[in-house]
C-alpha cells in the first residue's frame, strides 16, 4: 500500500510536500474563520505528514547521494533551477517539520479565537516553505525559501503575539534579514566563480583562503543568527516570549534547525579551509552559549524566556558538535570522533525539536489557563493538574539530558567527541549537565511542586484530551529517540560521512 | 516642379508608426475633448486609453524583428526600445485607470490630464528610440513640459504649485546641464549621432581628454537630476508630496523607464568607451542614493515622502546595474526598472484607494488597521511593500538579486555589501507600514469613515465615491503580478536580457 502511494508521487514527492501545505494554507484562508478553517488546516497538515512518511519509507540510507531529485529550469538567465532532493541530513528534518505542524494546528484549535483562518494558513504556508528550505538543492532556491519563511512568522508574532509583539517581530525580522543578506552576496560571489547556483557545484568550486574566510563569516552571520548563537541570540528570547504558543513551537522546534542545517550544507562543504581556520571561533561561541547562556537561563522569571535561553544553550551543542570536527582531526588524525560529533549535533537537533516544542506547549497549556508566564505566579500545579505535571516533569528531565530521554543522546555524543578534541572543551560542555539541571529542576520545583500557592492555581483544571494527545505523542518520541536512536543515526550516517569528507578536503586554489 | 527636392530620400516611416499614431491620436483627443461635456468625460478617458493600447499594439506588430534605423539614423527601433515602450505604455494605461476616481473626486477630471499624459508618453517613446543627442533632448523636453503641467494640475493648490515650480526650475537646470555636457561632447567628437560618437571614442584615447570628461560629468549631472539620484535628488520628495497623488504615481513610474533608456542610450551606446569614467561616478551616485534614500525614508511620516525617498534608493539600485557596464548589468537594470514601475504603481494605487471623500490619505497613520477594514487591499499593499523591500517570493527580490549579481560580477563587492546592508535598513520602514496595516487598530478617523460608510451609504450614495470595478480589478492584477513574477521571474528576465543583447 505504502509503496503504491509512493509511486503515485514518484518524481515529485518533495514538490508535493512543499506545495500541498502552501495551497492548503491558501484554501484555509478562504475557508472562513468560523466554519471550516480548523478542519481544513488539520486535514492538510495530517495529509502532509502522512505523505512525508513516504520519504522515510522510500529513503535508502546507503550512500550520500541525493534522493527524490527533481530538477526544472527556473530562471534561465541565471541558470537557477528549481532543484530539489534530500539526503540523510535533510530528510529527518522535513519529517520533524511536518510532524510538528500537525501538533501546532491541534494546539491552536481552541486557543486561537482571533482570525483562526489566517493563523492556520500562516502555519501551513510556513510548513511548505520550511520543507522547501530543507529540500532545495539550488542555493538561490534555498535562499528564496529561507527569506520567504520570515513573512508568515513576522505576521504570526505580530498579530497573535503578546503585549510587546511589535517590537519582537520587527526585531526578529530585521535580525534574520540582516544576517541573511551577507549570505546572499556570498552566494552571488560563488555563482560568479562557479557559473551556477547548484549547491553541488558550489561544493566543488575552488576558492582562495581570503574569499573563503569572508564567505565563511557571512554564513556564520546568517546561520548564527538563525541558530541562534551567542552573541547574536538576543532576538530569540523576545520573539519566543511574544510569540503565540504555536509560533514559539515552530520557532524552537524547526526554524532554529535551519541554522544548523545551513552549517552542514553550506559552511563545512563549501568553505572547508576557512571552516578549519575559524573552527575555534565557532567552538568558542558555542561554549559561551552553553555555559554563559545557561547561567542566564537560571535567573529568568518568565517561563518562556527561561526555555528560550535553554534553547540557545542546547543549540550551542549542535554547533559545537559540528565544528569540534577540526580539533579532533588535528589531535587524533581520525574521523571517527568527528563523525560522533556530527551525529551528536544532528541527534541534538532532532531531540531539541521534540523537547523544546514540548516545553513550549506545556507553557502554553499553563498560559491558556492563567494568562501569565511569570514563574512566581505558579506553585503547586501538580496538586491540581497531575497529568500535566507528569508530562512537564518528563520533558523537563529530557531537557536536562536525563539518560533514557532523547536529550541525553545528543549531548552525550557531543561531549564524548569533545574529549577527543580537548579536555577543556568537553569539560565546559559538560557543565551544562549541572547548570541545565539547575535551571530546569528549579523551574519544576517552583511551578509544579510544593503547596498550592494561590487561588488561581487552585482553580486550575487538568489537561483535556486534545492536550493529552499532543503531549503524549511528543513524550513517545522523546523516549523513543532516547532509548533507540539507532534508526535515525543509521539514516544520517552516510551523508554525515560525506560531509566530513568534504569538510576535510581543501578547496584552495593551487 | 518637383514635390520632393532633389537628393531628398523619403525616410522609412515604418519604425516610427507608433509615435506618429500617438501624436495624431493625442491631437485628436485634444480636439475631441472640446466637444465632450464634463459629465461625459469618460469618453475622453476612453479615447486616450484606446489610443495608448493601439500604440502598444503597433509597437508589438514588428516585435522580434531586426534593428531598424531611420530618419538619417536618428531614430531606431530595436528590441530594447520595443520592450521599454510597451512597458511604459502599459504602465501609463494602468496609471490612467487608477487616476480616474481620484481625479473625479477632486474636480480634476478634465481632458487635459489625459492629453498631457499622451504627450508625455510620446516624449518618452522618442527618448527610448533616439539615436542622436538632440533627439534625446527633444524627447526629454516634451516629457518634462507635459510633466510640469501635470504636477501643477491642481492649480489652486499652493503645495502643488510650489512643487511644480520647484520641479520646473530644477528640471530646467538639469536640462541645461545635460545640454551643456552634450555640447562639449559634440564639440569634441563633431557629431550628435551616438554611433559616430561611439566610433570616435573607440579610436581615440578618451580618458585623457579633459573636455570629454567634463562633458561626461555634465551629462551625468543632468541624468542624475532626471533620475533623482543623490546628490541631485532634492526635488523628488517635494514634488512627490506636492503633486496630486495620481500625478505622483505617473511621475514615479513611466518616466523612470524612459530615463533608464536615456541613460543606456547616452552612456552605454554613445559613451561606452568611457565606462571607466562613468562607472566611478555612477558608483558614488548609487552608493549615496541607497544610503541616503533608505535612511531618510525612516524619518518620514508622510507616506508619499517616504515613497519618494524609497524611489531615490531604488534608483541607486538601478544605477548599480548600469554602472557594471556589462550586458547582464544593463539587462538587470532594465528588469529592475520595469518591475519597480509595476510595484510602485501598485503602492501609489493603494494610497489613491484610501484617499476618499476628498480626504488625502498621505500620512502613514492612514494605513492603520487597514487589514481589518480592507483585508484584500491590505494584502496587496503588503505584497508591494515586501517587493520594495526585496523580500522573496516577491519580484523585488529578483530585481535586487540581478543588479547585485551584476555588481559582484565586475568585482565591486563593497557596493554589493553596502546595497544589501541598506536594503535591511530599508526593510525597517516598509515593515513599519506593514505593521500599521496588520498589527495596529484602525484609528478614529477611519472608524468614523467606516461606520459612515456602512450606515449612511444610502443617503450619501451620490457623493461617496466607491472605487470602480476596473480600479479594484487592476489593483488585484497588479498585486498578483508582483507575486507571480516573483514565483516565475525567468521569462521577464530572459526578455530583458534578449532585448539588451539584441540592441547593444
Amino acid at each position: 500500500m505504502a509503496w503504491g502511494a509512493f509511486n503515485m508521487f514518484d518524481g515529485y514527492l518533495l514538490s508535493v510536500l512543499i506545495w500541498l501545505p502552501i495551497l492548503g494554507g491558501i484554501l484555509t484562508l478562504f475557508a472562513g474563520d468560523n466554519v471550516a478553517a480548523r478542519p481544513v488546516a488539520l486535514v492538510v497538515s495530517v495529509l502532509t505528514f502522512g505523505i512525508s512518511l513516504l520519504l522515510w519509507t522510500g529513503f535508502s540510507p546507503e550512500g550520500y547521494q541525493l534522493q527524490f531529485v527533481e530538477i526544472i529550469p527556473w530562471i534561465e538567465s541565471f541558470k537557477i533551477n528549481y532543484s530539489l532532493g534530500v539526503d540523510g541530513i535533510s530528510m529527518p528534518l522535513i519529517l520533524l517539520n511536518t510532524f510538528i505542524t500537525v501538533l501546532i494546528v491541534l494546539a491552536g484549535w481552541e486557543i486561537i479565537q482571533t482570525k483562526p483562518a489566517q493563523y492556520m494558513a500562516a502555519f501551513l504556508i510556513m510548513e511548505g516553505i520550511i520543507n522547501g528550505v530543507f529540500a532545495a538543492q539550488d542555493a538561490m532556491l534555498f535562499y528564496v525559501f529561507f527569506e520567504a519563511m520570515l513573512i508568515p512568522m513576522f505576521i504570526v508574532i505580530g498579530i497573535w503575539g503578546g503585549d510587546n509583539r511589535i517590537y519582537a517581530t520587527i526585531k526578529f525580522f530585521l535580525y534574520t534579514f540582516f544576517g541573511s543578506v551577507f549570505m546572499l552576496v556570498s552566494l552571488i560571489y560563488m555563482y560568479t566563480q562557479a557559473g551556477s547556483f547548484n549547491i553541488a557545484d558550489l561544493h566543488n568550486v575552488k576558492l582562495g583562503l581570503t574569499p573563503q574566510i569572508l564567505i565563511f563569516l557571512s554564513f556564520l552571520i546568517a546561520f548564527g543568527v538563525k541558530v541562534p548563537m551567542w552573541p547574536v541570540h538576543t532576538w530569540l528570547p523576545d520573539a519566543h516570549v511574544q510569540a503565540p504558543t504555536g509560533g514559539s513551537v515552530i520557532l524552537a522546534a524547526v526554524m532554529l534547525k535551519i541554522g544548523g542545517y545551513g552549517f552542514l550544507r553550506f559552511s563545512l562543504p563549501m568553505v572547508p579551509d576557512a571552516s578549519a581556520e575559524l573552527a575555534w571561533l565557532v567552538i568558542f561561541m558555542s561554549l559561551t552559549a552553553v555555559v554563559y547562556i545557561g547561567f542566564i537561563a537560571l535567573v529568568q522569571r518568565d517561563m518562556k524566556k527561561l526555555v528560550a535561553y535553554s534553547s540557545i544553550a542546547h543549540m550551542g551543542f549542535v554547533t559545537l558538535g559540528f565544528f569540534v570536527l577540526y580539533p579532533i582531526l588535528k589531535n587524533t588524525g581520525s574521523t571517527d570522533g568527528a563523525l560522533m560529533g556530527l551525529q551528536g549535533g544532528m541527534v541534538q537537533m532532532m531531540s531539541h525539536g521534540f523537547i523544546s516544542g514540548a516545553m513550549f506547549l506545556c507553557i502554553g497549556v499553563l498560559y491558556d489557563r492563567m494568562h501569565t508566564r511569570e514563574i512566581s505566579a505558579y506553585g503547586g500545579v501538580a496538586n491540581r493538574m497531575p497529568w500535566f505535571a507528569g508530562f512537564f516533569v518528563l520533558f523537563a528531565m529530557a531537557n536536562t539530558g536525563l539518560p533514557g530521554t532523547s536529550g541525553f543522546v545528543g549531548e552525550f555524543m557531543v561531549i564524548l567527541a569533545g574529549f577527543k578534541a580537548n579536555f577543556w572543551i568537553a569539560f565546559l560542555a559538560a557543565t551544562t549537565l549541572i547548570v541545565g539541571a539547575g535551571y530546569t529542576l528549579w523551574l519544576v520545583k517552583r511551578v509544579i511542586f510544593g503547596a498550592v500557592t494561590n487561588d488561581e492555581v487552585s482553580a486550575l483544571t487538568d489537561i483535556n484530551k486534545r492536550e493529552m494527545f499532543i503531549l503524549s505523542v511528543l513524550a513517545i518520541f522523546v523516549l523513543l529517540l532516547g532509548l533507540w536512536p539507532e534508526p535515525l543515526v543509521h539514516v544520517m550516517n552516510d551523508s554525515l560521512v560525506h560531509v566530513i569528507e568534504q569538510a576535510t578536503t581543501s578547496k584552495l586554489v593551487k | 516642379m518637383q514635390l520632393i527636392p532633389m537628393g531628398f530620400e523619403v525616410p522609412n516611416f515604418t519604425p516610427a508608426i507608433p509615435e506618429i499614431f500617438l501624436l495624431a491620436g493625442a491631437c485628436f483627443v485634444l480636439l475631441a475633448d472640446l466637444f465632450v461635456s464634463d459629465k461625459n468625460r469618460f469618453i475622453t478617458y476612453l479615447m486616450a486609453q484606446v489610443v495608448l493600447l493601439i500604440t502598444a499594439g503597433l509597437v508589438l506588430t514588428n516585435f522580434g524583428s531586426e534593428t531598424i534605423t531611420t530618419f538619417s539614423d536618428m531614430f531606431v527601433l530595436d528590441p530594447m526600445a520595443q520592450v521599454l515602450k510597451v512597458a511604459l505604455i502599459l504602465v501609463t494605461v494602468g496609471v490612467f485607470v487608477y487616476s480616474r476616481d481620484y481625479l473625479r473626486d477632486r474636480h480634476m477630471y478634465r481632458g487635459e490630464y489625459f492629453t498631457l499624459g499622451l504627450f508625455a508618453v510620446l516624449g518618452m517613446m522618442i527618448m527610448v528610440s533616439a539615436q542622436t543627442m538632440l533627439l534625446i533632448y527633444l524627447g526629454l523636453e516634451l516629457l518634462s513640459l507635459a510633466m510640469y503641467a501635470l504636477v501643477a494640475f491642481k492649480r489652486d493648490d499652493g503645495r502643488a504649485s510650489e512643487a511644480a515650480m520647484k520641479y520646473f526650475v530644477l528640471g530646467a537646470i538639469a536640462s541645461g546641464m545635460l545640454l551643456y555636457g552634450m555640447s562639449f561632447i559634440y564639440g569634441i567628437t563633431g557629431s550628435l549621432h551616438l554611433a559616430h560618437i561611439s566610433s570616435y571614442m573607440s579610436s581615440n584615447p578618451v580618458m585623457q581628454n579633459v573636455g570629454l570628461l567634463l562633458g561626461l560629468a555634465f551629462v551625468i549631472v543632468g541624468l542624475g537630476f532626471k533620475l533623482g539620484a543623490v546628490p541631485f535628488h532634492m526635488w523628488v520628495p517635494d514634488v512627490y508630496d506636492g503633486a496630486p497623488t495620481s500625478v505622483t504615481m505617473f511621475l514615479g513610474t513611466a518616466p523612470k523607464i524612459a530615463a533608464f533608456a536615456m541613460i543606456i542610450r547616452l552612456l552605454a551606446e554613445g559613451l561606452g568607451d568611457m565606462v571607466q569614467g562613468w562607472q566611478q561616478i555612477l558608483a558614488i551616485l548609487a552608493a549615496l542614493s541607497v544610503v541616503l534614500g533608505n535612511i531618510i525614508a525612516i524619518a518620514q511620516t508622510n507616506i508619499k515622502r517616504m515613497l519618494a525617498y524609497s524611489t531615490i534608493s531604488h534608483m541607486g539600485f538601478v544605477l548599480m546595474g548600469i554602472l557594471a557596464g556589462t550586458q547582464t548589468g544593463y539587462a538587470a537594470s532594465m528588469f529592475y526598472i520595469i518591475t519597480y514601475a509595476i510595484i510602485s504603481m501598485g503602492g501609489f494605487a493603494v494610497i489613491i484607494y484610501l484617499s476618499k471623500n476628498g480626504k488625502e490619505a498621505d500620512q502613514l497613520d492612514d494605513l492603520k488597521g487597514l487589514s481589518s477594514t480592507h483585508p484584500w487591499v491590505a494584502f496587496m499593499m503588503m505584497l508591494f511593500l515586501f517587493a520594495m523591500a526585496g523580500v522573496p517570493p516577491t519580484v523585488g527580490f529578483y530585481a535586487k538579486l540581478s543588479v547585485i549579481t551584476a555588481v559582484v560580477d565586475v568585482n565591486l563587492i563593497w557596493l554589493a555589501v553596502l546595497a544589501v546592508v541598506m536594503s535591511v535598513i530599508g526593510a525597517y520602514y516598509y515593515l513599519r507600514a506593514i505593521k500599521l496595516m496588520y498589527f495596529d487598530k484602525p484609528n478614529e478617523a477611519r472608524n468614523i469613515e467606516t461606520t459612515f460608510r456602512n450606515n449612511e451609504v444610502e443617503a450619501y450614495s451620490t457623493s461617496v465615491v466607491n472605487s470602480s470595478l476596473d480600479f479594484t480589478v487592476l489593483l488585484s492584477i497588479n498585486g498578483l503580478a508582483v507575486l507571480l513574477l516573483g514565483i516565475l521571474p525567468g521569462a521577464l528576465m530572459s526578455l530583458c536580457l534578449y532585448a539588451i543583447q539584441a540592441s547593444l
